[in-house]
């Protein structure tokens, strides 16, 4: 909310848009979507991206260097992401790119860095951008796929053998139905209710009805992001539904618990180690960085941390470790040392590259989290 | 079980209904006085739950930054008036059409700025427990919901009968030119006309923000759907907008309970082709005359 | 219409294809990377689409707010033309565009009874469908995620680069214009001058008003699945976003902003909104209200749209001068 103050600042931001960067500065570019439907995504790893260059130029740049962060919004539209792409490879010239928030816009803009031989790393969770791997594209998020492995092996151990799925209508509730299916088939689980709820649904009441009054339900998996998830789960409560939920990683936000209005209580959360950072153990090297990830992200918003923002700052994280270890800010340099990236730390797991897996993380840094009194329970 | 399911599909969509039809009621009292169909109207929704959200977190006790609210939001619709409707006045419907998407876009964009791409919520006006009827499940915001709808519309048709602007309103929508020769300032009737459409948005957004969660971008489908029940309903008919409303509404539940969640949102549309097919100027609309 | 306004137009006729065919030529000139490219053909596909409805529009004046759906079905027929029906690339863009074409025919006999406010509920309409049929069928399309659209290969020689795409788009929208301006100065145009006046009046005088709206709604569909086949066919990865409803408002924006009814005007209208936003980049988070801003001032000070003011001020201006 303090963000209001910044509208007073419209001359400001038009001033600091003007200044000039010192000498030949190494140029990393970015795109995501700060607006439209997956603004939710966007607008955290904007913000950290931001903050991150800045204190990447106070500890003296890269290579000696500054550091110029060549940012666009592509609006959620594939059609400007593969814009902004060709800008940013052409025009800007950027050593490697960042981006963007949404599977297809990525799977958009790909043609564009495989042509022009610039690296990319996407914030986005779909499988297809890796799989199959292109030399030139990597990417952060845990897959969609791990996500629903993750939960069915829960379903499995605890035999919950029959289950509801409600996911949304978007890229990423789409892709969880369809990873989720698929996982469910092979370890035996039956889904015997399969409902999908719109991206600005104001109500999901008629959807859970109808899980609700299907016989023989053991767990409800929801899948998607954003606002409805949190009226799904306020729905929950209402109709007195009391059949375990399960949540996929779009639920990871303290804004999802907080807008829940208590609905979320003691639902299951698949999440990335960010939102539970304290409580890992003082020698996981994990550790570190997501607790200075999650300071950081507050004192610079007053909200909790994104997990989305988290994506973007291992993006950053790998391509300034890459280019410190090629000790050059050439694409293909940047690229073959994305490759071989061993052991590094981030805020979303432990990445370990190769030519192979341009993910580089399991799903073991994907953690099942309960809320308790509207805090994230690691059991 | 049929019984309670159906139950639990129709309150569902009473509720959202009521809710389209308080915006719909809005793009008719514009569209009476000024013939401007205004698609910032969801942004106006937006408004008045952002608003009242952001006095909330000032600290300001609820009524206090409901009622301030309310005010901004109307001011906001005035200023649209002044600045860009006016001043565009006699220009074709196409130009202001644009005009008001543009200032829908102003608004979302600065809105987006001031408040960030997250949502926020309201508490219910009306407590958690949810009410039980015959096996289906009433959130106790839906009955403020629809109590607060109708009795905006009943403020409004009771302005409309006994004060001279709303009887000013009448004769403006009736025939501009004829009630400038009469000596009504149109200028002031049409200003007015977008305060008091500002407000029943406003108020929208205060009401469903408890059920609904409110952030920068709800407005967008919000103004489609109303839209759509304002064509529903026949341009230019409050009766017909509400009601077109609550069938937009309803329709889209029982869709999405009956037949198809992801073919929920096409439920409005589908209605519309169907009724526009045998009724041109919708349900209640008469049929327009050209002039030759 | 006096004489020398007939004469003014046939001969305007001539020298705008010339204007626009010398500016393709000259354009690569000036351009110094295929960023700036890239957005000329984005421009010529935008533009292609935006004739097609305002012939719609500005002659026929007939509001569509669902145009992209036709888009949408362009840019999805040379993904799946390939992919369920094994046609190559290049034959699915005339299938997909022949369909479109028929479509258009079929839905539009019911919905063009619609006037005004109605009809353009009705088209909003059919456009959601359309984007929700695209990114709900999952089998089919990919859904939200899209799907690749195949190269085209024409006698073993692929289709690729941008500066390939910015000559075979270019001439694709000179086509376009060709056409768009042979059918305004044919009788077909006068019908749909006549319809636009006064439709009773035009019934009136003999015109068949139904079937002539038919026709340009069916012709300014099939310029809107071109566009969007052409598209696809140079992005190669479509998603159901190019039939989204802001992409239909965007295309009503070009025809009003650039001037409806005038052909150059929705060249221009085209031009401002897709070249706009790489300049507003550096209002950063204000990019969005500045373009509403943008669209709210041009709408006050140039209500007939960009070109048809200048070209209104400027020939005032050469009155005066002369008197």
């Amino acid at each position: 909310m303090k963000k209001v103050v910044k509208l007073a600042a419209l001359g400001a931001a038009l001033t600091i848009a003007g200044g000039v960067q010192a000498a030949d500065p190494v140029r990393i570019g970015a795109v995501v979507s700060q607006t439209g439907p997956a603004a939710f995504l966007g607008e955290p790893a904007a913000i950290t991206l931001k903050h991150y260059v800045e204190k990447l130029n106070e500890d003296g740049g890269l290579l000696g260097r500054p550091v110029e962060l060549v940012l666009y919004d592509d609006a959620s539209d594939a059609n400007t992401a593969r814009t902004y792409a060709t800008r940013l490879v052409e025009d800007d010239e950027v050593s490697a790119v960042i981006g963007t928030s949404t599977t297809g816009a990525t799977l958009a803009m790909i043609s564009v860095f495989e042509d022009a031989e610039v690296p990319l790393v996407s914030l986005a969770a779909g499988i297809q951008i890796i799989e199959p791997v292109n030399p030139y594209v990597f990417k952060t998020p845990h897959t969609d796929r791990m996500v629903c492995e993750r939960v069915m092996i829960e379903f499995s151990e605890r035999s919950f053998d029959q289950v509801a799925l409600m996911t949304g209508t978007g890229g990423v509730g789409k892709s969880v139905r369809k990873e989720c299916t698929e996982q469910a088939e092979k370890r035996g689980i039956e889904i015997i209710a399969d409902e999908t709820f719109n991206p600005k649904d104001v109500d999901m009441s008629p959807q859970l009805t109808k899980i609700k009054n299907t016989p023989g339900v053991d767990a409800v998996f929801v899948g998607g992001f954003g606002q409805p998830l949190a009226v799904v789960s306020r729905n929950y409560k209402q109709l007195g539904i009391e059949i375990p939920q399960y949540h996929s990683h779009g639920s990871a936000s303290k804004v999802y618990v907080e807008m829940s209005d208590g609905g979320a209580e003691n639902a299951r959360v698949t999440a990335p180690l960010l939102v539970i950072a304290d409580q890992l153990s003082e020698d996981n090297p994990l550790r570190p960085r997501a607790v200075e990830y999650t300071k950081a992200f507050r004192d610079l918003t007053g909200e909790d941390v994104s997990t989305f923002g988290g994506y973007a700052y291992d993006a950053l994280l790998l391509i300034s470790d890459a280019i410190k270890r090629a000790d050059s800010d050439d694409p293909q340099d940047v690229r073959d040392a994305l490759e071989a990236t061993k052991d590094l730390p981030g805020v979303t797991g432990m990445f370990n590259m190769s030519a192979e897996d341009h993910l580089g993380i399991d799903h073991s840094s994907l953690y099942m989290v309960t809320v308790k009194d509207s805090e994230w329970v690691l059991e | 079980m049929a019984l309670s399911e159906f139950l639990q599909f129709l309150i569902s969509g009473l509720t959202v209904g009521f809710i389209y039809g308080a915006v719909a009621l809005g793009f008719t009292v514009i569209y009476n006085a000024s013939h401007v169909v205004n698609f910032a109207q969801g942004e106006f929704v937006m408004l008045g739950g952002m608003f009242t959200v952001f006095g909330i977190s000032l600290g300001l006790p609820y009524l206090v930054a409901a009622i301030l609210a309310i005010a901004l939001t109307a001011l906001i619709g005035v200023l649209l008036y002044e600045f860009a409707i006016r001043p565009a006045r006699g220009a074709p419907v196409f130009a202001l059409i644009i005009i008001t998407i543009g200032a829908s876009i102003l608004i979302r964009g600065l809105a987006q700025v001031a408040f960030g791409t997250s949502f926020f919520s309201l508490p219910s006006l009306a407590g958690d427990t949810p009410i039980n009827i015959a096996g289906a499940v009433a959130q106790p915001q839906s009955i403020v919901v629809v109590v607060g709808t109708l009795a905006m519309v009943g403020l409004l048709a009771l302005m409309m009968r006994r004060t001279m602007i709303g009887k000013a309103l009448i004769a403006a929508s009736n025939d501009l030119v004829a009630s400038q020769l009469v000596g009504i300032n149109v200028r002031m009737i049409v200003a007015m006309s977008f305060a008091i459409s500002a407000v029943l948005a406003a108020v929208a957004g205060i009401l469903i923000t408890p059920i609904s969660l409110v952030s920068y971008d709800i407005g967008v489908l919000l103004a489609l759907k109303a839209f759509a029940a304002v064509m529903l309903g026949g341009m230019g008919k409050p009766a017909g907008a509400l009601i077109g409303g609550i069938l937009v509404g309803v329709g889209e539940a029982m869709t999405a309970g009956y037949i198809s969640t992801d073919y929920k949102d096409a439920a409005a549309f589908v209605i519309i082709l169907v009724v526009l097919c045998a009724f041109p100027n919708g349900l209640f609309g008469s049929e327009h005359h050209e002039r030759v | 219409m006096s004489v020398f306004d007939t004469v003014q137009r046939v001969v305007g006729n001539r020298l705008s294809l010339i204007l626009i065919g010398a500016m393709l030529l000259v354009l690569p000139l000036l351009m110094t990377s295929s960023f700036q490219m890239r957005l000329a053909v984005v421009v010529w596909v935008y533009a292609m689409a935006a004739i097609g409805l305002n012939l719609l529009m500005g002659f026929a004046g007939q509001v569509s707010l669902g145009h992209a759906g036709f888009f949408g079905i362009g840019a999805y027929s040379v993904a799946l033309g390939p992919s369920q029906l094994g046609l190559s690339p290049a034959l699915s863009l005339p299938a997909g565009i022949a369909f479109c074409g028929l479509l258009a025919l079929l839905l539009g006999r019911p919905i063009l009874k619609l006037k005004g406010h109605y009809l353009a509920v009705a088209t909003l309409g059919l456009g959601m469908l359309i984007f929700m049929i695209l990114s709900n069928e999952v089998e089919l399309t990919g859904g939200p995620d899209g799907m690749r659209v195949p190269r085209v290969v024409i006698m073993g020689w692929k289709v690729k680069g941008t500066e390939t795409w910015y000559w075979i788009t270019g001439i694709a929208l000179l086509i376009s214009v060709w056409l768009a301006l042979n059918l305004i100065n044919s009788p077909t145009g006068l019908a749909l001058r006549a319809i636009h006046d006064s439709e009773v009046a035009a019934s009136v005088l003999g015109v068949d008003v139904a079937r002539y709206k038919l026709i340009v709604f069916v012709i300014s569909a099939c310029f809107a699945s071109a566009a969007g086949g052409l598209l696809a066919l140079y992005n190669g990865h479509i998603t159901p976003g190019v039939s989204d409803f802001l992409v239909s408002v965007q295309l009503v924006t070009m025809v009003v902003l650039g001037g409806m009814g005038s052909v150059g005007g929705s060249l221009v209208g085209a031009a401002l909104i897709i070249i706009l936003p790489q300049f507003l980049t550096v209002m950063h988070e204000y990019e969005h209200a500045f373009l509403g801003l943008i669209m709210i001032l041009t709408m006050v000070f140039m209500r007939s749209g960009i070109v048809p003011s200048i070209s209104k001020a400027i020939r005032s201006r050469r009155h005066d001068s002369n008197s």
